[in-house]
């Protein structure tokens, strides 16, 4: 038993267990959902990795990035441009790989310029990063301008549909396929990230975020650390940037307003930050929530015009709540409230 | 690997039985959806369908910096197609509008299209609007072989290639047309003029830029282009001053009219000018410069007076037009309230063309039949369009043509004739064909 406990003691093996439980269940629970929560399961996966780079960059690190959806747009844009032909040049992982590399490429540079700033001057050169890319796309030639690329999502793996078969019987459609690629990413993305955060590299964010001076002294190199968190939260973003355009089809400069980046944000401090539980409970809310509430003012009676306007009035409304009444965000602050129970207890 | 070998293979594998177990009742899930969902394959596909109603969707801009204007085009729709149901439906058949919110962002466009096709399960989509955001959508909508009719933009895309997308159709005159039409005019008429151009900065202007360009090569002395999001065009408006280009054509969306005539009035530059039918109604171009000025532009729809401009369809201001009557008539027993706009108008003009082929198809509605019909019989459908539609086989593009109009107090005035074209090297023609008159009480009569 005390060996069992010391093995789940290891953060790796235990996220790795986690993990490998998380694919099975995942496989059967979007193997068991119609095409359309299948499409909106895909939405989640990539808001969700997005929200999960953020929230180790924000929470941990202690740096407010405003502009993150200019890293999907890098993503994305990547993905489009190599899927933009019928016979795409390279097989879909690496696709996703090179987007995130790419992204992480983008990443260094700003991240450089980035890690000389502290606070809301990080905050203001991303939130400008945000506003540039999409507008600096509209310029270019070869990236289809306004009306953007289009993305051919190639076909589903024959080998992919057997796997998926022999475990849960159940037929990979191309919708459901952008769906398992986001989820397989998600769950590998968060161990990754889960391990990062219990790493050596997480406990520097910690202290460098709690006081720079006093890590500076214990012998941290604020520089390097700062350009780390935030180069792999761009690479997360890429990652997310390349599952967005597989799964909305399309990578348009409409597609990434400045919204995009205030609104990952809101999920993550809704969640609780530096929670990636509380990164996937945010995530959730974002793509559940605008279609339920729509709904909701439809059947009401309310006109169309009037429940497209509900779902922000609603959203804002439960933010407005999670702020005032669990400022921790949800996951930060159930958290809390079980930490004083066992400490009372 | 068909599905029975396939599961053939499933049971020979080892395994444990607990999980074959489960696996097993997944299957089983599986499999009764498979069957559920399979169709009788001579009858088509009857999604969306049943004896008393037919479930349609259509995604707009509700919210957002598209929505004024846009937003209202659905409502037209809504108040043609519950006219037609109070007045019995298509075959007995009551028509469900459903609108969804994309805020002109491709994002939503795919979230909630997804939404109508696979929760909503619609028959088929009618008038989404916009260029990027249902380039979103127009691959899902053709492998899912939902009929995509009458798509609310002037792209090309959406109909010269019927083998790239078979489900889709065009509606309005397209742009490339539209700017052989503009350019042919002003090589007619004005074969003197110093054109300048102030082009969108995307496949708009291109297309656009492109028909001019067919005519009055020559005549072009300065191109200016913008970039949607920025609100500062006077370097490109001084750029056509310095050329002295004394005609500027604008292939531009309603903002930046009013855009360019604020920066023209404050460089005092007068040309003729010449916006496409798009970034013309002088009403909500009028509210913008109201708008955009801080109320100190306050008679914005006078400031348009002797603006050129094309049209494919009645103004609402021509009140004499038989077709503005009736669904001036219809807009007051079914409308949301308040005047009859060019933007409902054009709702009702497309939700008139639909049911115009769901009475052609006949009883026997399936998305397949829908189409053939549309190929078959488009061509010769007559409507409040001033040119025909160039539905074929061969081509899904929308009307084939405009008149060149000219605002004069708040009132759009024809200039010329109806001229049709096409894409490519067509030519441009007169039509011959009289106005059509609208059948008295406003629904297309059943075959």
């Amino acid at each position: 038993m005390t060996a069992v406990k010391r093995v789940w003691g290891i953060p790796l093996v235990r996220h790795l267990v986690i993990g490998v439980v998380a694919l099975v269940v995942v496989l059967f629970v979007l193997s068991s959902l119609s095409p359309f929560r299948n499409a909106q399961m895909a939405t989640m996966a990539y808001l969700a990795i997005a929200a999960g780079g953020l929230t180790v960059l924000t929470g941990l690190s202690g740096q407010l990035s405003l502009g993150h959806g200019a890293f999907l747009a890098v993503g994305a844009y990547t993905t489009a441009y190599l899927l933009k032909d019928p016979d795409p040049p390279l097989p879909l992982v690496v696709i996703m790989l090179v987007s995130v590399a790419v992204a992480l490429v983008v990443g260094g540079v700003v991240g450089v310029a980035a890690a000389r700033l502290k606070g809301p001057y990080v905050a203001g050169a991303t939130l400008a990063l945000a506003v540039a890319v999409p507008a600096l796309v509209r310029y270019l030639h070869g990236f289809g301008q306004e009306q953007g690329l289009h993305v051919i999502v190639p076909d589903v793996p024959r080998w992919f549909t057997d796997i998926v078969w022999q475990i849960t019987g159940v037929d990979v459609d191309p919708v459901s396929y952008v769906a398992y690629l986001g989820w397989i990413a998600l769950i590998v993305t968060f161990i990754l990230l889960a391990n990062l955060m219990r790493s050596r590299t997480g406990r520097t964010w910690r202290a460098l975020r709690d006081n720079d001076v006093a890590a500076e002294i214990a012998g941290i190199t604020l520089g390097r650390s700062r350009v780390l968190a935030f180069v792999m939260s761009t690479a997360a973003a890429g990652l997310a940037g390349s599952l967005m355009a597989l799964s909305v089809r399309v990578a348009a400069p409409s597609g990434f307003p400045v919204d995009l980046s205030l609104t990952l944000l809101s999920a993550v401090v809704l969640g609780g930050l530096g929670s990636l539980t509380g990164a996937l409970l945010g995530s959730a809310l974002l793509t559940f929530l605008p279609q339920a509430v729509t709904n909701w003012g439809s059947s009401a009676g309310l006109s169309d015009v009037q429940s497209a306007e509900l779902a922000p009035v609603v959203y804002g409304l439960i933010m407005m709540a999670v702020i005032l009444l669990a400022p921790a965000g949800v996951v930060g602050s159930l958290r809390h409230a079980w930490q004083r129970r066992r400490g009372l207890a | 690997m068909t599905r029975t070998t396939r599961r053939g293979h499933r049971f020979r594998r080892p395994a444990g039985a607990a999980a074959l177990l489960l696996v097993g009742a997944l299957a089983l899930a599986g499999c009764g959806r498979d069957a559920s969902s399979r169709e009788p394959a001579a009858a088509g596909d009857t999604t969306g369908v049943t004896d008393t109603s037919i479930k349609v969707g259509a995604t707009f801009p509700l919210t957002g910096v598209a929505a004024p204007g846009y937003s209202t085009i659905p409502k037209g729709a809504q108040a043609y197609f519950d006219y037609v149901n109070d007045n019995g439906g298509v075959y007995g058949r009551k028509i469900d509008y459903i609108v969804k919110d994309d805020a002109y962002n491709p994002t939503t466009t795919s979230s909630v299209t997804n939404e109508l096709v696979l929760k909503d399960q619609v028959f088929a989509m009618l008038g989404a609007l916009g260029t990027p955001t249902h380039e979103a959508v127009v691959d899902f909508l053709n492998s899912s072989k939902v009929p995509d009719i009458a798509v609310s933009s002037g792209s090309v895309t959406w109909g010269d290639d019927p083998k790239e997308h078979p489900w889709t159709f065009g509606w309005q005159t397209d742009y490339e047309s539209e700017g052989k039409i503009i350019g042919k005019w002003i090589a007619d008429n004005m074969p003197k003029a110093r054109v300048g151009l102030f082009l969108q900065n995307d496949d708009f202007g291109a297309s656009g830029e492109k028909g001019l360009r067919d005519y009055i090569d020559k005549q072009i002395v300065a191109v200016s282009k913008y970039t949607p999001g920025g609100t500062d065009v006077t370097p490109q408006i001084a750029a056509l001053q310095a050329k002295k280009a004394d005609l500027v054509v604008g292939f531009n969306v309603p903002s930046y009219t009013a855009l360019s005539q604020l920066v023209a009035m404050k460089l005092n530059y007068k040309p003729q000018w010449f916006y496409t039918n798009v970034g013309s109604d002088p009403t909500l171009v009028g509210s913008l410069l109201a708008n955009f000025s801080k109320g100190q532009v306050k008679n914005g729809a006078q400031l348009l007076d002797g603006v050129m401009s094309t049209a494919y369809l009645p103004d609402v201001s021509n009140t004499s037009n038989p077709w503005i009557q009736t669904f001036d008539k219809i807009w007051k027993s079914n409308g949301s309230g308040g005047a009859l706009t060019n933007y409902e108008l054009y709702g009702m003009s497309q939700a008139y063309m639909f049911v115009q082929a769901l009475q052609a198809t006949g009883k026997d509605l399936t998305r397949e039949a829908l189409v053939k019909t549309l190929e078959e019989k488009g061509g010769d459908f007559t409507g409040p369009v001033f040119a025909p539609y160039r539905y074929s086989a061969d081509s899904h593009l929308g009307t084939s043509g405009m008149k060149v109009v000219k605002i004069e107090g708040g009132q759009v005035k024809d200039v010329t004739g109806v001229e049709t074209t096409d894409i490519g090297d067509a030519d441009i023609t007169e039509s011959s064909e009289s106005e059509s008159t609208p059948p008295a009480d406003g629904i297309p009569p059943a075959e």
